[in-house]
């Protein structure tokens, strides 16, 4: 299918990009590991599991959006967004693509954040980790999405915050949920639904938000 | 667009098919009605007291607020579905009337708790909960639209912004009510009184009093800023 | 569909209005298949406005305007070279190749860098590139899917002399084969090609 083809050419285009510009991941990375640390310092007492755990989705939602704050830069910077909108392809698909990019980032990024975790903090079952794949694919739809919205606008950097934070709430729930709660199906039903809902209305609406 | 030559004179244009000033008159009837049924019909709340009527208010404006958002995202999917110009407009002002009626249920519901549970903020009641969310959702909405040129770009985005909203409810709804079962069990719980007899009647009337003042306030504001539009699409032409 | 199946561009009192700002009144255009407009107009005229709203990067706010050509048909070269600089010369126009299903796709790509001067420059990242370096891969990227319209915005402005006599020579080539809607400050230089011309005043 040409549109799975577009997405591929694409989403390999934004790998390569950050993969030579270099400063997205290693950024993340370093922020996830100061985070943990004025956690440490911040917390006054020894606080439970289910305290941490929630620093712990603090802190993967504050990277995220770091990462997802630089995801349309180099179309912003360089004007290339027009490239992209006059090709024949889907405008979906630079949707998806970025989506995929970012979401390979994110993944990486967490690779190490988790471990890092388990090192400063408690170590972390194997509910957290699918909560944690699961909620992925929704920061990553929406916040790119949002991105890509916040982008055209004056406030920029600042507006993404903003818009995404509100979205993420019913994923925040969902992680936390199925990480410290007995029997998580509940939450991670509720985190798949949240994907799935959020990723058709990104696909249908990305077109929208490209046109001038 | 309509042609300069066809602009009637400094009337605020027709936005709907009923007339503006009969709107105004029953929404101050309606509103009064429903106040005097509040205060001197309505029978006393065994639990809380007099106090308690702020209730009819406080639940009459949250579905108020959820119609202006849910009109809101109708009007969004009709400025990206069927193009229509006019669509834009009246999304941008149902959801002003949204997070205006938004303010007043986190107000209400603020000071009920106060009545209740003599606490200014209750996390355990999940509709007023869910406000707050949607307060900061419809508060960025309007960040992103004054941070955009007016234009069909803005129009987009924003019309995209107002349909998330509406899918957020649901899904924030469902979130808010599972995340009560990891929080410490609170105590504090509101319930309504049971609906029955002149609690009923004093609550519908409430409700249609609180609707029609919304459906009011909206033909007001849009019928002014359209106003605006067109003054501007003047000035520009006989510039 | 355009209006009249000869024309691949129909604009009737196109106007463009951004926020408060008009930019374009009561532009009338047409172009034919095969023909060649040049755009001419001091700054500010609106001439960029007006090349983007015919490419289908903006919508107009009045009038209206018809496309003869799909936007796969369509190339378009603005002031921005719309190349990434992190990536390579050859990077960048596989990436358009395949995203525009170019048929032949390296032989196409190899053809177009080589008669644009860019085969030895083209594993180097597009950063390290001249300006008149980054405009001529430009124009290969506009060039690559042999497109039935080409809107050029400006095309000399960033080019050498050897460059310039490089797109002379593409522009004779294309001229009466594709349709073309070109603007340009030195409307001498494209005379020779032109079949029209539209004049824009602020």
């Amino acid at each position: 299918m040409t549109y799975i083809r577009d997405v591929g050419a694409l989403a390999r285009k934004d790998l390569l990009l950050e993969l030579r510009a270099r400063d997205t991941l290693p950024a993340m990375l370093l922020f996830v590991a100061a985070v943990f640390v004025v956690f440490h310092f911040a917390v006054p007492g020894t606080p439970s599991r289910l305290e941490t755990t929630g620093l712990l989705w603090v802190a993967i939602l504050f990277t995220a959006l770091l990462g997802l704050g630089r995801a349309f830069v180099p179309e912003r910077e360089q004007r290339t967004f027009d490239g992209l909108v006059l090709a024949p392809c889907d405008r979906s698909a630079i949707w998806l693509a970025k989506s995929i990019a970012t979401l390979a980032f994110l993944v990486a990024a967490e690779v190490v954040a988790l471990p890092l975790y388990a090192l400063f903090f408690h170590p972390i079952g194997g509910a957290t980790v699918l909560a944690v794949l699961l909620a992925d694919l929704g920061i990553c739809g929406v916040g790119t999405f949002l991105g890509a919205m916040a982008v055209v606008t004056r406030a920029r950097d600042l507006l993404l915050p903003l818009l995404f934070l509100p979205l993420a709430m019913p994923i925040v729930v969902g992680a936390v949920g199925a990480s410290v709660v007995a029997s998580p199906g509940r939450y991670l039903l509720l985190l798949a639904l949240y994907d799935l809902l959020f990723a058709v209305v990104c696909w249908a609406s990305f077109e929208y938000v490209v046109a001038e | 667009m309509s042609s300069p030559s066809s602009t009637a004179a400094a009337t605020i244009p027709a936005v709907g098919r009923i007339h503006l000033p009969a709107l105004a008159v029953s929404s101050l009837v309606l509103v009064t009605t429903a106040l005097a049924f509040v205060f001197f019909v309505a029978p006393n709340d065994q639990s809380l007291g007099f106090a308690q009527r702020i209730f009819y208010f406080h639940v009459s404006i949250a579905f108020t607020a959820y119609a202006c958002f849910i009109c809101g995202a109708w009007q969004a999917l009709r400025h990206l579905w069927k193009r229509d110009p006019r669509a834009d407009l009246a999304s941008y002002v149902c959801v002003h009337q949204g997070l205006i009626f938004g303010t007043l249920v986190l107000i209400t519901g603020s000071i009920w708790a106060k009545i209740a549970w003599g606490r200014w903020w209750i996390w355990s009641e999940d509709e007023l909960v869910l406000f707050l969310v949607l307060y900061l959702f419809y508060g960025a909405y309007f960040m992103l639209r004054f941070s955009v040129d007016p234009g069909p770009q803005r129009a987009n985005l924003s019309a995209v912004y107002a349909l998330f909203g509406v899918v957020l409810i649901p899904v924030s709804f469902a979130a808010i009510r599972l995340a009560k079962a990891y929080f410490h069990p609170e105590v504090f719980t509101l319930h309504g009184p049971n609906f029955g007899g002149w609690i009923l009647v004093t609550y519908c009337i409430a409700q249609v009093a609180m609707l029609v003042l919304a459906y009011t306030l909206y033909r007001l504001e849009l019928g002014s800023k359209r106003l605006d539009v067109r003054l501007r699409r003047l000035r520009e032409v006989l510039a | 569909m355009a209006a009249y199946p000869g024309r691949v561009l129909t604009a009737r009192r196109l106007g463009k209005r951004y926020g408060e700002k008009r930019v374009l009144r009561g532009i009338d255009l047409g172009l034919p298949r095969g023909g060649f407009l040049v755009v001419t107009g001091p700054n500010g005229a609106g001439k960029t406005t007006l090349l983007r709203i015919c490419a289908g990067l903006a919508q107009p706010t009045e009038g209206t305007i018809e496309r003869g050509a799909a936007r796969a048909q369509v190339g378009y070269l603005g002031h921005e070279p719309l190349v990434y600089r992190e990536l390579t010369a050859l990077e960048n126009l596989e990436l358009y190749g395949r995203l525009y299903r170019v048929p032949e796709r390296r032989e196409r790509i190899g053809m177009l860098l080589e008669r644009f001067g860019l085969w030895e420059a083209r594993h180097e990242r597009v950063a390290a590139y001249s300006r008149g370096m980054t405009q001529r891969l430009a124009l290969c990227r506009v060039l690559l899917h042999e497109p039935e319209l080409l809107v050029l915005d400006e095309p000399y402005s960033a080019l050498d002399e050897a460059g310039a006599e490089l797109l002379d020579a593409q522009l004779a080539e294309l001229c009466g084969e594709r349709s073309l809607l070109v603007s340009t400050h030195d409307p001498a230089r494209v005379q020779p090609f032109a079949s029209g011309s539209l004049a824009l005043s602020t």
